[in-house]
């Protein structure tokens, strides 16, 4: 498989953003309200992860690694207020709709993660493939929460009904705890299907997705990489 | 002058309680997961992100009322540039607060300077200065929206801290343990929060 191909499957298959590394939870948990909600969350990250690491990759070589960090924040933040500009201009139902959410891409944990891992470390084209694949798929993970919550919330998806009148809405599931529900249920199947890996012994993927997993990262505490580290920790010790 | 108070009074229950920043908003879910196992852990944290936003809220208004939101720079079109400044800002104030607390007050520092670089990614912090551009607030106005959604924060916080030390022996469902269980108690935590959105 050629290196671009590669990029895009790793985006949405093996590392998924929202399926597999659980990044970027505050918009996962936000904007799910409905499936339409979703997408347009998913594709406006998409465009701003792949021009944020098309820069990151062309500047790689310029920015002294000192203040990357800043740097890279800065990039991703122009590229953040273009879309926030361009969706009030041209998508003003979903600029209403995802409101306070468009400008906090900033700091939503997989672009800088992107930036941080991959851009700053890769030739160009690579780099805008991985933005792509894992744009995608952070777009595919918001969008089947986005489904299941419009589904059992309010019976409809894209805004179509399709479960039956005689079917009661669970209200809830649209409201702010059915967020915390669905993930909840979400991560329980995770946490699963990695114990029946690790009990067969196979490889455990990482969840962190800043490439260096989180135990030397200062920024541990802020980031939810390190959501699942518990189990593999807890794994470890159980085996030593 | 009574009527500006009970104004305030509005906006800081409303950020506080009713639009509760982690349970309603999602904002900051990273370190309300994080940081709650026990009760003094998430206590730092909450009065850490009370103090950061309180002071971040009056320097971004500062910032917006003098220069971005200013009619006579550049004719007040500067507001395109609030994400960026905003973020940078936020970003440099942590680090400067921590040097200055590292210096002149070192007990402060003891309880909360391990917390403050977290905070930096924070979108609470974010969030709330970009809020408080949005809803037209002024810098009281903008102070007191940030330091109750702070204390809403630390209110939640500490809750989901005490609530995990009561669950931590219970006998949970294997692929419950840890976060899923953490997401539910959150959930329910939200349901709880509904009941006082009779109060405005």
């Amino acid at each position: 498989m050629n290196k671009c191909t590669e990029r895009i499957f790793n985006g949405l298959v093996k590392e998924n953003p929202t399926f597999v590394l659980m990044l970027g939870m505050c918009p996962t948990l936000a904007v799910t309200t409905s499936a339409i909600n979703g997408i347009g969350m998913g594709l406006s990250t998409t465009a701003v992860l792949v021009m944020s690491n098309m820069l990151i990759s062309m500047l790689r070589k310029i920015i002294p690694d000192s203040v990357r960090m800043p740097a890279f924040i800065v990039v991703v933040a122009s590229f953040v207020t273009i879309v926030d500009f361009l969706l009030e201009g041209f998508v003003p139902s979903l600029y209403d709709s995802l409101g306070l959410y468009i400008p906090l891409i900033v700091v939503n944990c997989i672009i800088l993660g992107r930036a941080e891992s991959y851009a700053s470390k890769n030739p160009v084209l690579p780099s805008i493939f991985d933005g792509i694949g894992m744009g995608l798929g952070f777009t595919l993970g918001l969008t089947c929460i986005g489904i299941v919550r419009e589904l059992i919330g309010s019976g409809m998806v894209f805004g179509f009904q399709i479960l039956p009148d005689s079917y009661v809405p669970i209200t809830i599931f649209i409201l702010a705890p059915g967020a915390f529900f669905v993930l909840a249920c979400l991560v329980a199947l995770q946490n699963k299907i990695k114990r029946n890996l690790a009990n067969k012994g196979k490889k455990v993927p990482e969840t962190a997705g800043c490439g260096e997993g989180c135990a030397s990262c200062g920024n541990r505490g802020a980031c939810s990489g390190h959501m699942f580290l518990d189990v593999t920790e807890e794994k470890k010790n159980e085996k030593e | 002058m009574g009527e500006q108070i009970q104004n305030l009074l509005l906006i800081a229950v409303g950020s506080a309680f009713v639009n509760n920043v982690v349970l309603s908003q999602f904002l900051g879910i990273c370190p309300f997961l994080g940081v709650s196992k026990n009760v003094k852990t998430a206590a730092g944290m909450g009065s850490a992100v009370v103090f950061v936003i309180t002071i971040a809220s009056f320097v971004t208004g500062l910032i917006y009322k003098f220069i971005l939101g200013n009619p006579n720079i550049m004719g007040g079109e500067l507001e395109y540039l609030n994400t960026i400044v905003f973020i940078l800002v936020i970003a440099a104030l942590v680090q400067f607060v921590e040097m200055v607390l590292k210096k002149a007050m070192p007990s402060l520092y003891n309880a909360l300077g391990v917390y403050l670089p977290l905070i930096t990614t924070n979108c609470a912090v974010l969030g709330v200065a970009l809020t408080n551009v949005q809803e037209g607030y002024n810098i009281l106005t903008g102070v007191v929206n940030g330091f109750a959604t702070a204390a809403g924060f630390l209110v939640s916080i500490v809750l989901m801290a005490g609530i995990r030390e009561k669950i931590e022996h219970n006998d949970i469902t294997e692929s419950f343990q840890g976060t899923p269980i953490v997401l539910v108690t959150a959930g329910l935590m939200a349901i709880a929060f509904f009941g006082f959105s009779g109060l405005i």
